[in-house]
Formats: C-alpha cells, structure tokens, sequence
C-alpha cells in the first residue's frame, strides 16, 4: 500500500516536474512571474486533445505538435507584448501577465466551453511487484521526463542553451559577449511555453482537462518552484516529486480536500525558512 | 512637506465633497446608491493597498486576505447577536492582529518572493474558509443576520458607513504622508539598506505599515458581510480582488494621496459602464482594463495629468527631461 502511494506521489510528480520547468526557466532568465502559464498548459491539452481526436493521430505525436505551435505562440507573444516590460519592476510584469491571462482565459472559455475534454485512452494497466500502473499514466511520465531532460541537456550543452545561462547570470555581460539579449529572451519564454504545452499535452494523457483548470495549474507551478527552488531544472524535479508525494501522502493523512492547502501551506513555509528552495543555489544549470 | 496640510480652501472643498457625497445618498435610486457604496469600498481598499504597495513599494497581494478574514470575523461575531458597530471594531482588530503575524514573517521577504507569498496566503486561507465547515459553513457560505429597516433606509446606512471608513483612511493616509512614519516609508521604497543604515528601523515600520493597511481592509470586509448579508469563501477570499485593487491605484497614481481615489472612481465608472453590456467577457475586459494601464500610463494618470499642465505652464516648447 505504501509503495502504491509512492508510486503515484512520483508518477504525478514527473507531471509536475514538466509543469513547472516552463515557469522557473522564465522567472530565472526574464525575471517576470508568468501568470499565463497555466493558460498555456491548458492550451497546449487542447492543441493534443483535438489534434488526436479530429486528425486520429497519436496522442505522443499530437503533443509534440502541441509543443511546436506554442513555441511560436510563445516567442512571438514574448518579442512584441512582454519584451515590453522586461525591465520594468515585478508587479509590473505581473500584472500585465495577469492582464493577458484573464483576456486570454475568457476568450479559451468562449471557444472551447468549460466543459472538461479528455483523450478517453485506455491501454490498460500492468501490476509490478503489486502496485498497479496504468500505461497511460507511465507514458506521460514518460513525455514529462524525457522533455525535461532534452531541456537539461540542451541547457548544458547547445550554444543556445549557454546563451540563456550567460543571460541568466548577467545580463549586461552577455551583452558585451555579443549575445542577441532581447533574441534570446524570446526563445526563453518559447521554450518555457514549450515546456507548459508538453505538461498539458501529458496531463491530457491522465486528467481531463478544462480551461477552469488553468488556475489550479499555475498554483502548481508556484508551489514547486518554490519548494524546489525558483529557476533551475534540477530544482523543479526536486519541487515537482516533493509535491507529488506530498499530495500522495496527503490525501491520506488530512482528506483529498485539503491536498492543494497543504502544498501552498508548505510553500509559505520553504519561502520564509528556505527561500532559495530545498536545493536551491545560484545560476541555471 | 512644507506646505501646511490644512489650509481655509481645503477645509471648504472637503466639507463640499462631503455635502455632496451625503446629498447623493439620499436622492439617488438604489442602482446609482449601490454603485456609490461599491465606489467607496474601492477607494478604501485603494487607499489601504496604497499605504504598503505605494509608500511603501512593497507589491502586496494580500488584500483579498484582508478583506475575508474582516467578512468571516464580522459575521460570525454578528452571528452571535452581538451588536454591528462591535463587530466591525472586532474584524478590524483581527485584521491587525492577522497582519501583525503575517507581516512579520512575509515582510522579511523582498520582491518576487513577497508577492507569492502574499497570494498563497489568499489561497491557503480561501482553502481553509472552504473546508473549516463548523466556523464558516464552508463552501456552502454564511448568512448574517439582515439589519432591521426598509430595504431603502438600510442601503444609505451601508453607504454612508463605508463613506465614513473612505474619510477616515483618506484623514490617516494625509496623517502618515505627513509624518516621519510616512518619509520612513518612502525611505524604504527608495533604499531599504540606506534607509536601515541612516537609522529607521525598517522592520518595525513595514510590520506597522502593514498593520494599518491590514486593519482598514478587514474592517471594510466586515463592513461588506454585514451589508450583503451572504458570504461565501469565493467571494470574498477572491485572487482578483487582490489584482484589481493594485490595478486602480496604478490607474490613478500609486505613492500619491489622490492617486487611489481618482483611479477608483475611474476604474468603477468604466466597469459599471462597460460591464453591464458585455456580461460574459467580465474578465476579458478587466484584462483589456489592466493591460491598457500597463502600456498607457504606467505612471497613473494623475502624474500624467499633472506633468503635462506643467509643461504647459511653464512654456517649453519641448522637455527633453524625463521625470
């Protein structure tokens, strides 16, 4: 029973994970708190979900197409609206995300309704050493780490992904080593809208999905940043287990009702104790 | 801050504003009444915000905490049979109280880190309001005794008692910009660690800040309760509330004594205007509202107004200098 529960608290938590990546690349790059970000994983759920359904390709593939338009979506909303306010302080730009957010909800409510959609997959599930799985599930654990990882490695390795640590760490620097700035904060808030589409595209494999969920999805999104510590991957892996197996756990010791206060509840707590998150330190990497 | 704060003009133009604030009461019909009671908890919320989030530039989205923790302690207060005026004093109270506790662990943050606590802390405790069924009714919401009267007399009660919370934060809002409390405050806004260093203790004027800010918006939140008679969690522990009352001060001017009064009366008259003809883009027009401010006069219109009579004023034909 316990190693059942550990196995969900992780299963959810590579969702978390990629849910949250998104979010904490842009905080740690452009220093803007993007309010829209669960409005994007409710997008990119519904570029999957229409995309199998209406196309009958396959979910994976769907998803990836999900991952490609919002890129765009993302790039393109970061150069002429957001590229704005960069500088600007952070209610600012919170603000005037919110802002976006809230036309950006209303208009996704007026054209898809509120009714929750799902893919309606049932591939079974398999029983390892007792605990029950379903396939589903493992495969968009799947999606969610194999698209955190490529985000890792692409951090770590490609030129591009120096760029966005040099940027990261100082920006005037950058300037100086003739990195484009405003170049690479667009590509930034792509690849972090990216990463919220992926989410919602592996979410769409589990949950239904509606666009009232956007809310509770960027609430995620905050609590494990901050747990894990704002703007780093390995810090978002770390915040997205910790709130899977929290909720796992929860759920059982307080009552399903109270899982979400108990995150938030917790977050308080890491940001006044910790605010650097439980493996938090400087620098993307 | 040389000028004195009361001067005969002023005296007169208060005591007109307030003739005509009472006047309005009596002659309106109930919609314009209750759109003027829906105004005067605005500015105060406004005012309020602008104590913390202007003077003293810390981005605090904790408002609509406030405001339901004044609502819940107000109605289960009159639940009791206790009198109203007592249970206001007590919200308010709870309210400063509530800030006291919270300012001194969230105060300790600065910037981004400040702001999502703020939020989370609506979040946890519209939660808690959901789920502590036995004090709050939970998600079900709470009824409060409704004032005896005819439902005419009762409406100008509740807009003149949220008109006398209006005048007494406008009084303490001139009170603290006039004081050394309120130069600290700007202090703080500027500089924190030169504002620590030439001797302000900075922790204990945050703390104190937040306290008043906390104590005036739980008292409107009680105020609230007792005039709709019905709360329930979503509405009155709501994240937008905490949005939209940064929105107005920034729409006016934050950091300014009128700035709060003239954005709310501006940011309301265009929601009672526009919102009646589209009801189900609510919050695309808000959205529409917040984005236009952030682009068009990120400085409030009252700063705007005011540099461009300036330049009229004194004549330039072109100012290259940028306040």
């Amino acid at each position: 029973m316990l190693a059942q529960y550990i196995a969900n608290g992780l299963l959810i938590g590579s969702l978390y994970a990629c849910l949250a990546v998104g979010f904490s690349l842009i905080y740690g790059v452009l220093s803007i708190i993007n309010v829209m970000h669960g409005t994007f994983v409710v997008l990119g759920a519904y570029i999957t979900i229409y995309c199998s359904q209406y196309l009958g390709i396959s979910p994976l593939i769907a998803a990836l197409i999900g991952c490609a338009i919002m890129f765009v979506f993302g790039y393109l909303t970061q150069r002429f609206l957001i590229n704005e306010v960069v500088a600007a302080p952070i209610f600012i730009s919170f603000t005037l995300t919110f802002g976006f957010d809230l036309l950006l909800n209303n208009a996704m409510i007026h054209a898809f309704t509120a009714t929750p959609r799902s893919l309606l997959l049932d591939y079974g599930s398999i029983t390892v050493a007792g605990i029950s799985l379903s396939v589903a599930r493992l495969g968009a654990m799947v999606l969610a780490l194999v698209l955190t990882g490529v985000l890792y490695w692409l951090l770590r390795h490609s030129q591009m992904g120096r760029a966005i640590i040099a940027v990261r760490m100082d920006r005037h620097a950058a300037t100086l080593l003739g990195i484009r700035v405003p170049q690479v904060y667009a590509i930034t808030f792509g690849i972090g809208t990216l990463m919220a589409a992926a989410a919602g595209g592996a979410m769409a494999l589990v949950f239904p999905i509606t666009p009232l969920l956007s809310g509770t999805f960027l609430g995620k999104s905050f609590v494990i940043c901050v747990l894990g510590g704002l703007g780093s991957v390995p810090g978002a892996l770390v915040g997205g287990f910790a709130l899977g197996l929290l909720e796992s756990f929860g759920a059982v010791a307080f009552g399903a009702q109270w899982s979400a206060t108990v995150g938030f509840a917790l977050m308080i707590v890491v940001l006044v104790l910790r605010p650097s998150g439980l493996v938090g330190r400087k620098g993307f990497e | 801050m040389n000028e004195r704060l009361v001067t005969l003009p002023r005296i007169l133009a208060a005591m007109l504003l307030i003739a005509a604030v009472i006047g309005f009461g009596f002659y309106a019909n109930n919609y314009l009444l209750q759109a003027g009671t829906t105004l005067a908890m605005s500015i105060v919320l406004c005012l309020a915000w602008n104590i913390v989030g202007g003077y003293m530039g810390y981005p605090s989205f904790a408002t609509a905490a406030f405001f339901g923790l004044g609502a819940y302690i107000g109605g289960i207060v009159q639940n009791y049979d206790l009198p109203l005026a007592l249970a206001w004093i007590v919200a308010a109270a709870g309210g400063a109280v509530f800030a006291a506790l919270l300012g001194s662990i969230l105060l300790g943050l600065r910037g981004h880190y400040f702001a999502i606590g703020t939020i989370a802390v609506v979040e946890v405790m519209r939660e808690v309001a959901n789920n502590w069924e036995g004090l709050t009714g939970g998600a079900i919401g709470m009824n409060l005794p409704i004032l005896v009267g005819s439902p005419r007399a009762v409406g100008i009660f509740f807009y003149l008692a949220m008109w006398a919370l209006v005048l007494i934060t406008f009084v303490l809002t001139a009170m603290i910009v006039n004081s050394k409390f309120g130069f600290g405050l700007r202090c703080i806004r500027q500089n924190e660690s030169a504002a620590s260093m030439v001797g302000i203790d900075v922790f204990k004027f945050k703390v104190k800040a937040f306290i008043i800010s906390g104590l005036i918006v739980a008292a409107a939140g009680a105020v609230y309760a007792s005039m709709v008679a019905f709360i329930e969690p979503k509405d009155v522990f709501n994240v937008l509330m905490s949005i939209e009352v940064p929105v107005m001060v920034m729409l006016g001017a934050a950091g300014t004594v009128l700035g709060p009064l003239v954005g709310a009366v501006i940011y309301v008259l265009l929601k009672e205007l526009v919102w009646v003809n589209f009801i189900n883009f609510h919050s695309a027009i808000l959205g529409i509202i917040i984005i236009t401010v952030i682009y068009a006069v990120p400085k409030g219109i009252l700063r705007e107004f005011q540099s461009r009579l300036r330049s009229i004023l004194t004549a330039r034909p072109l100012n290259f200098r940028k306040s």
